[in-house]
């Protein structure tokens, strides 16, 4: 009997084992990796990062594909689990046998990842945020999103131009959040930005005005800045109008999507924040080298899924971009070849900006990177 | 037959052949992962049955103790330069001694009480851990120092797949002993009728709280041992979704079965990984299975199944 | 004064959610002794089906009520295709089985709605309304009155219908129930479609503040359950009376102590009153059924 349990056990684990093989792949396929946040409290940014990858694999395989061969986008949903980013890594590399990969749509994910990818020497562009992915530089790791201590200078140089001194924090307590508030608090200093009230509120927390009236009493209030992303800061933003303020306030590129705006409603008028050109696509001068790259990325995405584009596809889309040319300039498919040639990125123009990568530098962007938006009559603009 | 299947050992024996066979049968690193990260949930569970299957205490907030675990070796180590194995150990104490202290006046409660001041307490260890950035990393987590070994570094899938392996057979061969001990026969006892087990001289509240301090340590350590073999850790393991998975491995193979630990654990692990295949159904598809199982092998898969058999083939 | 009358305000409202979630925990407790962990779904299914109907150009009062009846319909599925057939299974596998459900459901939102949160736009605008020197939000009232009318309905129900009197008699004791020639099965199938209307509609009143996503519902089953058992389980003054204490717990908790612990602080409050009433505030010693 005990033999017919043990035999029993053993079934399952092969059916399981059976179901899980993939399809052994042709030779002349590219194999490039993902492990996103679709679903789960990260969700909007892993979704649009998904059917971004999706619909450009398919793009370049109908134009021919990569080095004359068909790339093959093996994706799996991590749910912004860790633990589950790290077994897909593990399968992404043992078992589909990926060159490359895309992916990591939130930094504990992408930190779990890491070793197995540092292991196997297989280049790994993640699309999360905090600046501990690239720093310090790790071989294999490169990142395509601006990091949160740039947004964090970016709202500083604004403020300090416009003479604010006396600054009041609403930070969300997940990972975006609470590592956005603690770069910007680390160089408020340099800006001359005082931090008079500092409050947070849970991932899922659905009305901020205990927190908002808390700052609004804090003496000398000249602004409000809020790291967060998902609905958190549509929320600050709508509690922000209910009690009535009457200082700015600043969002981070976490709420960098037109759902923001619908969410937020007519509390984001007027709303400030750091993010790529890709919101303001129409509104660029002619003469912006960005605006061939942001506008044709913005038509595809919306023409193919319907939904408004957000920051976080284009990232999607600037890792994948960056793999190609690397793997163009490299000729081979080789792991190794197409980490080399991606650390010597140089001129890229992609949806968040130039990147230049260098041995000491696996991000590429600068603050010139970030264009300072504000919301005017339910649409992004360029402040002045 | 029969006899060997009600064998006091027959579980653990058949839990390491399990082991031993799928070594040889696996075909990568990736599922000696998976497989590895099934020993280690169901070292958890096998700790959460002894407290639900065989005391009758439910307990939504086990992946507190989990995460504990998980957090001690990481943070020991890097804090305090403590050798991994000594911070594992150091973690389980700790587990042990606030299951001990916060064990007493939690089960005072009964029932769906006891369920939700668990499941309060399992919360606020998680939120301490996500928000004590300064010390763990916060809600991005922190690395884990690799284990060495007398100078040799443990790595590699394989390598964690036989140690947890090993921790697994080791866990389920201490739970059929306690099960057989005298402590064990109190906690059935304690199972089937509260009130008769107390009327027949059994110190109820002293039993509950050494199977809940057991258990926790189970928690623990399986905690520390997913943190080693990661190499990083999240918050996500101390969090109320990872007690209610938990709950449910136990459930779904079945309560008071070391043997269902293992298979309500595999369930778990192995089917998220079988689903990716139906993309956006597969939440929909995990949901629905769960609710079929239940249905139909009301009592979990293994005692069901034993059942079963047992009718079939009198 | 004016921030403590802030933080009320934002307690209460908030809080009547949670008391909703609560009180449909209370109405299938008492029919059936099933914990319904999916009761969260329900809020999600009111919100999202109303959100996603309006967006169809369906004016907001025939979307509604379509909400209500889709969430209704689910309702009655679930016990109907899940807890009806394992009727007489143990306490804690019908638990595992609403967290199948809520799973299910949850996956099915995903697939029938999309991932992305949605608003609606509040009732009676968003110009907020000063008391005391807080700014209260319309909505609000809408919520808070909704919570008021929907128990005033339920105690109507319960105390002058003979439906009504069939679920308390279920609930006092079924045997004893079936034997006076109540249908039970109907009963239990009943509370299990108004626990989904009183969730859907909590859903629908509170989607222009706390906005909707297809997975609020887990979060919300959570502290449904939570304020369930602080009242006392299958107490539905327990449940309204605890649902609001979570919600002002959170929100003074968050305005005078610490915002980062604010979750905390009703958890350890829940847990210090569950140590000196091991019953919850309106507990019988008598409930306990596991």
């Amino acid at each position: 009997m005990t033999n017919l349990m043990t035999r029993m056990g053993l079934a399952a684990l092969f059916a399981g084992a059976a179901a899980m093989a993939s399809p052994a792949s042709a030779a002349d396929t590219i194999k490039i990796g993902s492990s996103l946040a679709i679903t789960g409290p990260a969700s909007f940014l892993g979704d649009p990062e998904a059917k971004t990858l999706e619909l450009y694999v398919k793009k370049i395989n109908e134009a021919g594909g990569v080095n004359g061969k068909q790339l093959e986008l093996v994706v799996y949903d991590d749910g912004a689990n860790a633990n589950n980013a790290r077994t897909f890594a593990t399968r992404l590399v043992e078992d589909d046998g990926i060159v490359a990969m895309i992916g990591g749509s939130s930094t504990g994910a992408t930190m779990a990842m890491i070793p197995v990818f540092e292991d196997a020497g297989i280049p790994f562009i993640s699309l999360a945020g905090a600046v501990v992915i690239v720093d310090p530089v790790k071989p294999f790791v490169f990142k395509t999103p601006h990091t949160d201590k740039m947004a964090c200078e970016k709202i500083f140089e604004d403020m300090k131009a416009k003479g604010i001194a006396k600054v009041g924090m609403i930070s969300g307590t997940g990972g975006f959040g609470k590592s956005m508030h603690g770069q910007c608090l680390g160089v408020a200093g340099n800006y001359g930005i005082e931090i008079v009230a500092d409050e947070t509120y849970g991932p899922k927390d659905s009305d901020m005005t205990p927190q908002l009236t808390n700052i609004k009493s804090a003496p000398g209030l000249q602004a409000v800045v809020n790291p967060g992303f998902g609905q958190g800061p549509a929320i600050v933003t709508r509690n922000f109008k209910q009690l009535g303020f009457d200082v700015p306030l600043y969002q981070s590129h976490g709420v960098a999507s037109k759902s923001f705006i619908e969410l937020a409603g007519d509390a984001a008028e007027g709303v400030r924040l750091p993010a790529s050109a890709l919101l303001v696509a129409e509104k660029l001068p002619d003469d912006d080298p960005q605006k061939a790259v942001v506008t044709s990325y913005k038509a595809a995405y919306e023409e193919a899924t319907g939904q408004p584009v957000s920051t976080f596809g284009g990232h999607a889309y600037d890792g994948l971009m960056m793999l190609v040319e690397a793997m163009q300039r490299a000729g081979s498919e080789d792991p190794q070849a197409i980490r080399d040639e991606l650390e010597k990125t140089s001129g890229f123009m992609g949806t968040a900006g130039v990147v230049n990568m260098s041995p000491s530098d696996h991000l590429g962007l600068d603050l010139t990177a970030f264009r300072m938006l504000e919301i005017r009559d339910g649409d992004w603009v360029l402040a002045d | 037959m029969r006899a060997l299947l009600a064998h006091r050992l027959a579980a653990p024996v058949a839990i390491a052949l399990i082991v031993v066979a799928l070594a040889f049968i696996l075909p990568s690193n990736f599922y000696l992962r998976v497989a590895a990260l099934v020993w280690i949930s169901a070292l958890a569970v096998i700790g959460l049955n002894l407290l639900m299957g065989f005391a009758g205490q439910v307990s939504l907030g086990h992946a507190g103790f989990f995460g504990l675990g998980a957090y001690a070796v990481a943070v020991l180590p890097a804090q305090f330069s403590l050798h991994p194995l000594l911070a594992l150990l150091a973690g389980a104490l700790v587990c042990g001694l606030i299951a001990f202290v916060v064990g007493r006046p939690i089960l005072r409660l009964k029932g769906h009480y006891l369920a939700v001041a668990t499941l309060g307490f399992g919360i606020l260890i998680a939120m301490a851990i996500a928000n004590e950035s300064w010390l763990t990393g916060g809600p991005d987590g922190m690395p884990v120092s690799r284990l060495t070994l007398f100078g040799w570094r443990v790595r590699g899938a394989s390598t964690w797949y036989w140690i947890t392996g090993a921790l697994l057979v080791l866990g389920a061969w201490l739970a059929v002993n306690l099960v057989a001990s005298p402590t064990g026969r109190a906690l059935r006892a304690l199972h089937d009728s509260e009130v008769a087990a107390r009327v027949a001289g059994v110190d109820v509240a002293h039993y509950k709280l050494i199977v809940f301090v057991i258990s926790a340590v189970y928690a623990s350590v399986a905690g520390s041992a997913l943190a080693l073999v990661n190499g990083f850790v999240t918050p996500d393991s101390a969090n109320f979704i990872h007690s209610i998975e938990l709950v449910t491995m136990v459930v779904l193979g079945g309560m008071g079965s070391v043997f269902g630990s293992l298979v309500g654990a595999a369930i778990l692990v192995v089917l998220p990984q079988v689903l990716t295949t139906f993309h956006d159904y597969e939440h929909l598809l995990l949901g629905l299975m769960m609710m079929v199982i239940m249905i139909v092998l009301r009592s979990g898969i293994v005692p069901s199944l034993a059942a079963l058999i047992r009718r079939t083939r009198p | 004064m004016p921030d403590f009358l802030q933080f009320c305000v934002s307690g209460l409202t908030v809080g009547a959610v949670y008391a909703l979630v609560a009180l449909g925990f209370t109405i299938i407790y008492n029919a059936s002794d099933v914990v319904n962990f999916a009761q969260g779904e329900f809020v999600m299914i009111g919100g999202m089906t109303t959100v996603f109907i309006t967006a169809a150009g369906v004016p907001l009062h025939f979307a509604i009520p379509a909400a209500i009846l889709a969430a209704m319909v689910i309702g009655l599925l679930l016990h109907r295709l899940a807890i009806e057939p394992a009727r007489g299974a143990s306490a804690v596998t019908l638990i595992i089985i609403t967290i199948g459900a809520s799973i299910f459901l949850r996956g099915g939102a995903q697939i029938v709605f999309d991932k992305q949160f949605h608003s609606l736009p509040a009732f009676s605008g968003d110009t907020p309304v000063m008391i005391g020197g807080a700014a209260v939000l319309p909505q609000s009232f809408w919520v808070l009155g909704g919570a008021a009318v929907i128990v005033a309905l339920l105690w109507f129900f319960f105390n002058r219908t003979l439906l009504g009197k069939a679920v308390l008699a279920t609930a006092a004791n079924r045997l004893a129930a079936r034997l006076v020639g109540i249908n039970t099965s109907f009963v239990v199938g009943f509370s299990f479609v108004l626990s989904a209307a009183i969730g859907a509609i909590a859903g629908i009143l509170v989607a222009p503040i706390t906005l909707t996503s297809y997975d609020i519902g887990a979060l919300l089953a959570l502290k449904g359950f939570a304020a369930a058992m602080l009242g006392g389980m299958g107490n539905p003054l327990g449940a309204i009376v605890g649902g609001l204490a979570v919600g002002l717990l959170e929100a003074l908790g968050a305005g005078y102590i610490s915002s980062t612990y604010k979750d905390a602080i009703a958890f350890i409050v829940i847990l210090a009153v569950l140590f000196v009433l091991p019953g919850g505030f309106f507990g019988r010693a008598s409930t306990e059924r596991v």
